[in-house]
């Protein structure tokens, strides 16, 4: 997806990477992300699937998808090789002329009862920003997140964590430990890094779940200055 | 180190332009507020008008000003002469110019260009502008009221500086009601040269300031701003009152982080990591500031509420139970016994402290002194005072005093009050600890003896226990911040 933003204020125009060249980018910077392979084809799809762990999450990979939940592009709990395999095959499928290249993604399928969510975002004030939220998808309507201005220091992060008004979310729930703040001080303190190349205009982790108190990635979407010059 | 703006704030010698006989001018105005609040230094007067104005000679021109007479300047004339103005005085030894006059850039684009000319020779002068299109300043530990409105603020610790006049003469209100006074106060105007930020870098280290207080609507340069709060506040306790929306241009809205990045979010996450103290209300701010200005800081979140009415204290132990920054200390087993040892056995047992009506003629001085003296209670708040005083009130006002031996039971009243407030103050300067005493009375009996010998003290009445709460939870807050960084 790209877009040209009018540029009034000189603001750049902006594309998005692949979800792959997305969890590339943040987990090199330190973000923890779910376990992930990309196929080409249906064949390979299963392969990696399997090799990885199943029940898996297959979905449709390609710089111009950012939001891929509301096309349908996301199978989530597949539980076997031909499942994936079904699963490939349909999403290949649905691909569009617009989408451009496209390839698969596999991802391991996570299970935990919170969900979060986190980003990178350039203030137009303040400059580059971190935020932390509750509620992954259900983030805009829960509406309980916090900022803080990148970078971020170890303190910042866990003053972040401590902005939250559902604090409760954070401790033990329903059976499960207590979020592991150490891991999400190391996630939040990736983001502010990410800030510091200019290109990168904005980061989404949407949602995080958290799995044995360990908030983990399972889409990442990065938003690029667009300097391919055919903006 | 920033600007130094002593000249602006402690100048010795004042001269105002644009004095004429009329008192509803602004020259005139802030003629009058010089000569009347105290100023011991030298003030001079320049108009159009010949003679005297308010027994003031007045000049025909800034020409006639003594070289070195005076080193602040407020400006109350139009832009068309104010550059020649401010270069002439500069040349008789004015180090400061507060320009009062509007007509800058918040008129237009001919505006826009006046102000950044007056910028440009204030830089090359090497002078303080404050202004343009400010109220003006005032600074109690000289005397100086260099504004062209009222009120002139008591004097205090708290440092004023606001991006609204209005809201200048909000806090100085605040101060002449609660007695919480200000050491300077600066109405920041256009700002064209000289910001919030540099006001409260230089109230940071200001020996008259124990506090920031700001108002903020638009910041030219966020981060800078992030930056040096970030510094400031480490020296200095800063609370900030944001208003309005900004406008500096679109942000990224492809993500849900951009999304939801709102002004208002990111501005409340950029002051908590700067370490400032941001309150939703003005009244709270001021709340806010006059505790930093008159408390010491609590050395943990845990509060101990100590009662006389019931009501009050359960509905504030819930408060601060519900308060993010705090906690209700359960009581220590051995304050238990001690208290235990003092009151009567209909007492509650428990934080909420409740006396129940079992305080005597000490008891609530030496209750306080010993829950303030144990190390397991962070700070007080105190509840119920004023009951006495009210009676004591109503009684002298009714047709039996002084017969019928009420003459002395009011004294005595009004005696106790004194005593239970005096004593919150004495305990928490002996113990280092905080100890807010709130009541309704501080707004609905001003003269209640508790209040005024609160006021006396030199602490806030705090107008209610819920306000009381929200002061000592931004108190609790930017200790814990500062204990996180030290």
């Amino acid at each position: 997806m790209s877009r040209d933003l009018g540029d009034p204020m000189g603001v750049p125009a902006t594309r998005t990477l692949s979800e792959a060249a997305s969890r590339r980018l943040v987990a090199d910077a330190g973000v923890i992300v779910s376990d992930w392979a990309t196929a080409s084809d249906p064949d390979t799809a299963a392969e990696v699937a399997v090799a990885m762990g199943l029940p898996v999450v297959a979905k449709l990979c390609g710089d111009a998808i950012a939001h891929k939940t509301e096309r349908g592009l996301v199978r989530l709990s597949l539980g076997s090789a031909a499942d994936v395999h079904a699963a490939a095959t349909d999403l290949l499928a649905a691909a569009t002329e617009a989408d451009g290249p496209v390839e698969l993604l596999i991802s391991t399928m996570l299970r935990g009862n919170r969900e979060l969510i986190a980003g990178m975002v350039r203030d137009p004030q303040f400059g580059p920003c971190v935020m932390l939220g509750v509620g992954g998808v259900l983030a805009e309507a829960v509406a309980d997140v916090a900022f803080r201005l990148a970078p971020l220091e170890d303190m910042d992060a866990r003053d972040l964590m401590g902005d939250l008004g559902t604090q409760a979310l954070l401790g033990e729930f329903r059976g499960e430990p207590a979020v592991d703040r150490d891991a999400l001080v190391e996630t939040l303190c990736a983001l502010g890094a990410l800030a510091a190349d200019p290109r990168i205009v904005s980061v989404d982790l949407n949602p995080l779940i958290v799995v044995d108190g360990v908030a983990i990635a399972v889409d990442a979407l990065v938003e690029v200055v667009d300097d391919r010059g055919d903006a | 180190m920033g600007r130094d703006l002593r000249p602006l704030f402690e100048p010795r010698g004042v001269v105002v332009t644009g004095v004429s006989s009329h008192p509803g001018k602004f020259g005139f105005v802030t003629l009058h507020n010089l000569l009347s609040c105290g100023y011991e230094g030298a003030v001079f007067a320049v108009g159009r008008e010949a003679g005297s104005v308010l027994g003031q000679p007045v000049l025909a021109s800034i020409e006639s000003l003594p070289d070195g007479a005076a080193e602040l300047l407020v400006v109350c004339t139009p832009v068309s002469v104010n550059e020649e103005i401010i270069r002439t005085a500069a040349s008789r030894g004015v180090r400061a110019v507060f320009v009062a006059a509007g007509g800058y850039s918040e008129t237009g684009p001919d505006g826009i260009e006046a102000e950044a000319r007056l910028v440009a020779m204030a830089d090359e002068l090497g002078l303080v502008l404050a202004g343009p299109n400010g109220q003006g300043i005032t600074s109690p530990p000289v005397g100086l009221c260099a504004q062209i409105v009222a009120p002139y603020p008591p004097r205090g610790r708290i440092g004023v500086a606001s991006q609204s006049g209005n809201f200048v003469s909000a806090f100085q209100n605040y101060a002449g009601q609660t007695g919480i006074g200000l050491s300077r106060s600066v109405s920041a105007g256009n700002a064209a040269a000289t910001g919030i930020a540099d006001y409260l870098e230089w109230f940071a280290d200001d020996p008259e300031t124990d506090v920031g207080l700001c108002y903020v609507e638009g910041l030219t340069d966020g981060r800078d701003f992030f930056e040096r709060m970030a510094t400031v506040t480490r020296r200095m306790p800063v609370v900030v009152v944001k208003g309005g929306a900004t406008s500096g241009g679109q942000r990224a809205a492809a993500s849900h982080t951009g999304s939801l990045a709102s002004d208002d979010r990111v501005f409340d996450g950029m002051a908590r990591q700067a370490g400032m103290v941001r309150t939703p209300t003005i009244e709270a701010a001021f709340d806010a500031a006059a505790s930093f200005a008159t408390q010491p800081l609590p050395g943990g979140d845990g509060v101990l509420v100590l009662t006389t009415a019931g009501g009050w204290g359960v509905v504030t132990a819930d408060a601060v139970t519900s308060h993010p920054d705090l906690t209700l200390t359960a009581l220590p087993e051995d304050l238990l016994v001690a208290v235990d040892a003092m009151l009567p056995p209909r007492w509650s047992r428990n934080n909420p402290v409740d006396l129940a009506g079992g305080e005597t003629r000490d008891t609530i001085p030496e209750l306080l002194d010993l829950v303030a003296a144990h190390p397991g209670i962070d700070s007080i708040l105190q509840l119920g005072l004023g009951i006495q005083g009210n009676t004591a009130a109503l009684t002298r006002r009714g047709p039996f005093h002084p017969d019928h031996g009420l003459e002395r039971i009011v004294d005595y009243h009004e005696r106790q009050e004194r005593r239970y407030a005096e004593a919150a103050a004495a305990a928490s300067a002996t113990h280092s600890k905080p100890i807010l005493v709130a009541s309704e009375l501080a707004v609905a009996q001003p003269d209640n003896p508790m209040v005024t010998a609160v006021r006396e003290s030199g602490r806030l009445c705090y107008a209610s226990a819920d306000r009381a709460v929200a002061a000592l939870g931004h108190m609790a807050w930017y200790a814990a911040w500062l204990r996180a960084r030290s």
